[in-house]
């Protein structure tokens, strides 16, 4: 492009260097576009290439048949029944369910807490404030698989077994297991018991899976807590001195008036912290707990077929991913403020 | 009644529950606060931390060339101490015009703390604690130096000066790595602290342009780059890390000619890359959609052509917009290097998990834990601070 050295008087005629045809502001975007897609092409290309290339001569080309053949490998913890005679893909599907289960309860727990977090980082009470906001910064700035591992090697392997474990109401935290209260036979309450020096409950959940979902409450409630804050933040000022003034107390003003109107701030920045809880899940391997990921890792071992398994890998994440989105996206639309 | 005690009350007790919950707060504190410190200094056997030092910092890397990490180390200092000298050598109105700002004495204290006290407690035997006061001596003397002095150079020097920083960084690689006339280490020796540095300052330094040229392409009006940057980014930020470590240390192999596939340093480095490029994308996404359209089309008029008129106008305003995002991405980017532990590497995890797998450390998790929570959390913050402390400067309300 011609630019003159100052403005002033334009030049004569003759002094303005046309425009090339190859910078016309039509032929522009298509040279652009020719060249990424080119340069894209070629290297998908490549890589597509190579692999066609290379899993022939390891005799690896796609195919989806071995899901069929039998895994021998056991799970230790299932809701799906599976034993090392059932097929791959069932493995998998156990392996996902664990990672379903995981995530649902980890939704649960740290909205929750996250939620209670970000309330009270507005209490009225400094040491309150003080704490929430320690809180969340320790964890915040401590990688999350230290935090998994801290959970699983220092506090739930070292509880106690048989009568020294850790009873609370309804709770018996011990190192073979957490052991929940829950109706047993003919819907009466059954709380743990020991017997023979073996808790029984009608509801035992691994240390593993505890320290996985203990691990990702605490770290997810953080980043909820965050979210809460910065949603109650938006709400105007304005708002807390009206409902105080019409005699409404601090928790009806923060539930009944505030949280509502927060929600529409709250709800994305939720789905983000979600989405990041499911991908968070996968750390599971670290603390032995048997997810999709652990499941994945296992049967590429044994049957080498990489390429199947990342594809299985990714695929299911990603549709996990969409389902949060496409659930919080819904939630999003009922807590928009409808204007007339 | 004091005005301190009016204060505390109406923060505290103000009302009977918010009294209640003081005090139940201030009792929780008191008993998690002495459970801790009692085991910290009673329980806690501290020894895997004295004995293991240097596998922590720098892994299993060859005792005859760790002069080099310590040559490093030394022109790191150095450089820090410059540029820390040079950047307050022009004082500026806003921090009253002073080459010793306040902030400034408790920094020089802490680099004199940590140089004199960490060493001693770490144990280590006194011609590497020398080594380690004259380091942060060297820091000091010329963050003096450059601020007392750097006003004197000549102008197209200073201008050089930060061209010294990438440079440091490639001298830094060569030193870690060799080649040069080094004797080569193999990456499978780099590990600890120095191993996670390497492998986030790395995958910091490369996903910034390329975060910078998604983001770029994702609100540009051209269809093939938008959908090209879009299906990118959603596809990184859709599967876990660790899948794509998983990828990377199991296909690339088949996507690569036969045999060339980079060490698995390396390939996890790049993973980290590409990983934090789309993650950074849409933080400076976000920094672009605060810059007013006004800008792009001022800028155009002026007779800039586009590309000219993001890099001096939009960009600029962009990234300091996204400054705290990017730093975040950043942030977590160092955590996120933990992950290599699991396809094992040695970086400061995987080497925990070696020291404990030790018979002679057996059982020492709390403490080893511990210790990098600590070096993970102070690493975090500084990060933090600096970024704080960054947007303060690049405020234009306080630019001169």
């Amino acid at each position: 492009m011609a630019r003159s050295p100052s403005v002033g008087p334009s030049p004569a005629p003759g002094l303005v260097t046309p425009v090339p045809w190859w910078r016309h502001r039509r032929v522009v975007p298509w040279v652009v576009q020719g060249a990424v897609a080119l340069t894209v092409l070629v290297v998908v290309a490549f890589l597509l290439g190579n692999l066609i290339r290379n899993l022939t001569a390891a005799g690896l080309l796609l195919t989806w048949n071995w899901l069929g053949q039998p895994a021998g490998f056991d799970i230790s913890e299932t809701l799906l029944p599976f034993n090392a005679e059932l097929p791959y893909w069932r493995g998998l599907a156990a392996g996902l369910v664990n990672t379903l289960r995981v995530v649902i309860t980890g939704l649960v727990g740290s909205t929750l807490v996250g939620t209670l977090l970000g309330m009270a980082s507005f209490s009225g009470n400094a040491l309150l404030r003080g704490l929430t906001r320690t809180y969340v910064e320790v964890v915040r700035n401590i990688p999350l698989l230290l935090q998994l591992v801290f959970w699983y090697f220092v506090v739930f392997l070292s509880l106690p077994n048989g009568t020294a474990a850790l009873q609370l109401p309804g709770v018996v935290l011990a190192k073979s297991g957490l052991y929940l209260a829950g109706f047993g036979d003919g819907l009466h309450w059954i709380g743990p018991q020991l017997q023979n020096g073996v808790w029984q409950a009608p509801l035992r959940l691994s240390v593993e899976f505890g320290a996985l979902l203990t691990g990702l409450i605490a770290y997810t409630a953080a980043f909820i807590a965050e979210v809460v804050r910065g949603g109650i933040a938006a709400v105007p000022k304005g708002q807390w001195e009206a409902a105080s003034s019409l005699g409404l107390s601090w928790w009806q003003t923060l539930s009944k008036v505030v949280l509502p109107q927060a929600l529409r701030v709250i709800v994305p920045g939720l789905n983000t912290q979600f989405i990041s809880l499911a991908k968070n899940s996968s750390l599971a391997v670290a603390v032995g707990y048997t997810d999709l990921y652990s499941v994945a890792e296992t049967t590429l071992n044994q049957t080498g077929r990489a390429v199947e398994v990342v594809l299985l890998l990714l695929g299911t994440y990603l549709a996990l991913d969409l389902f949060i989105s496409l659930m919080m996206n819904g939630l999003n639309r009922l807590v928009q403020i409808r204007e007339r | 009644m004091t005005p301190l005690l009016r204060r505390l009350r109406q923060d505290l007790f103000a009302t009977p529950a918010d009294g209640l919950v003081t005090v139940l707060l201030l009792a929780l504190i008191g008993a998690g606060g002495f459970a801790v410190l009692h085991w910290a200094l009673g329980q806690a056997q501290w020894a895997v931390i004295r004995a293991n030092s240097t596998l922590f910092a720098v892994g299993r890397y060859p005792l005859d060339q760790q002069w080099r990490l310590w040559l490093l180390t030394a022109l790191l200092a150095a450089a820090t101490g410059l540029s820390w000298g040079m950047l307050r050598s022009h004082p500026r109105p806003d921090r009253g015009g002073s080459l010793w700002p306040r902030n400034d004495w408790m920094a020089v204290g802490m680099v004199a703390l940590l140089s004199l006290a960490l060493p001693s407690l770490l144990g280590l035997a006194l011609p590497l604690q020398l080594r380690w006061w004259a380091i942060a001596a060297l820091l000091l003397l010329l963050r003096w130096l450059a601020g007392r002095f750097g006003p004197l150079l000549p102008a197209p020097l200073k201008r050089c000066l930060p061209l010294g920083l990438p440079l440091l960084y490639l001298l830094g690689m060569v030193l870690i790595g060799g080649g040069l006339a080094l004797e080569p280490v193999s990456p499978s020796q780099w590990g600890g602290l120095m191993l996670t540095l390497l492998e986030s300052s790395f995958a910091i330094l490369l996903c910034f342009p390329l975060g910078v040229l998604l983001a770029l392409g994702r609100r540009s009006d051209l269809p093939l780059l938008r959908w090209g940057s879009v299906v990118y980014i959603e596809f990184f930020r859709g599967a876990p890390l660790i899948t794509l470590l998983f990828l990377g240390q199991n296909m690339l192999g088949f996507l690569l000619p036969g045999g060339v596939a980079p060490e698995r340093v390396w390939r996890a480095a790049w993973v980290l890359t590409l990983f934090a490029a789309a993650y950074l994308a849409e933080a400076v996404r976000s920094g672009l959609a605060a810059v007013p359209r006004g800008q792009l089309e001022a800028a155009r008029s002026l007779g800039l052509s586009t590309p000219q008129a993001f890099t001096t106008v939009v960009l600029p305003q962009a990234l300091r917009v996204a400054l705290p995002s990017m730093v975040g991405q950043f942030i977590s980017l160092l955590q996120d290097t933990t992950l290599l532990s699991l396809i094992g590497l040695m970086e400061l995890l995987g080497t925990a998990r070696t020291v404990m797998a030790n018979p002679a450390f057996l059982g020492r998790n709390a403490e080893v834990y511990f210790t990098l929570a600590v070096l993970f959390w102070c690493c975090c913050a500084a990060l933090g601070l600096g970024s704080r402390a960054l947007e303060r400067r690049l405020n234009p309300s306080t630019l001169a």
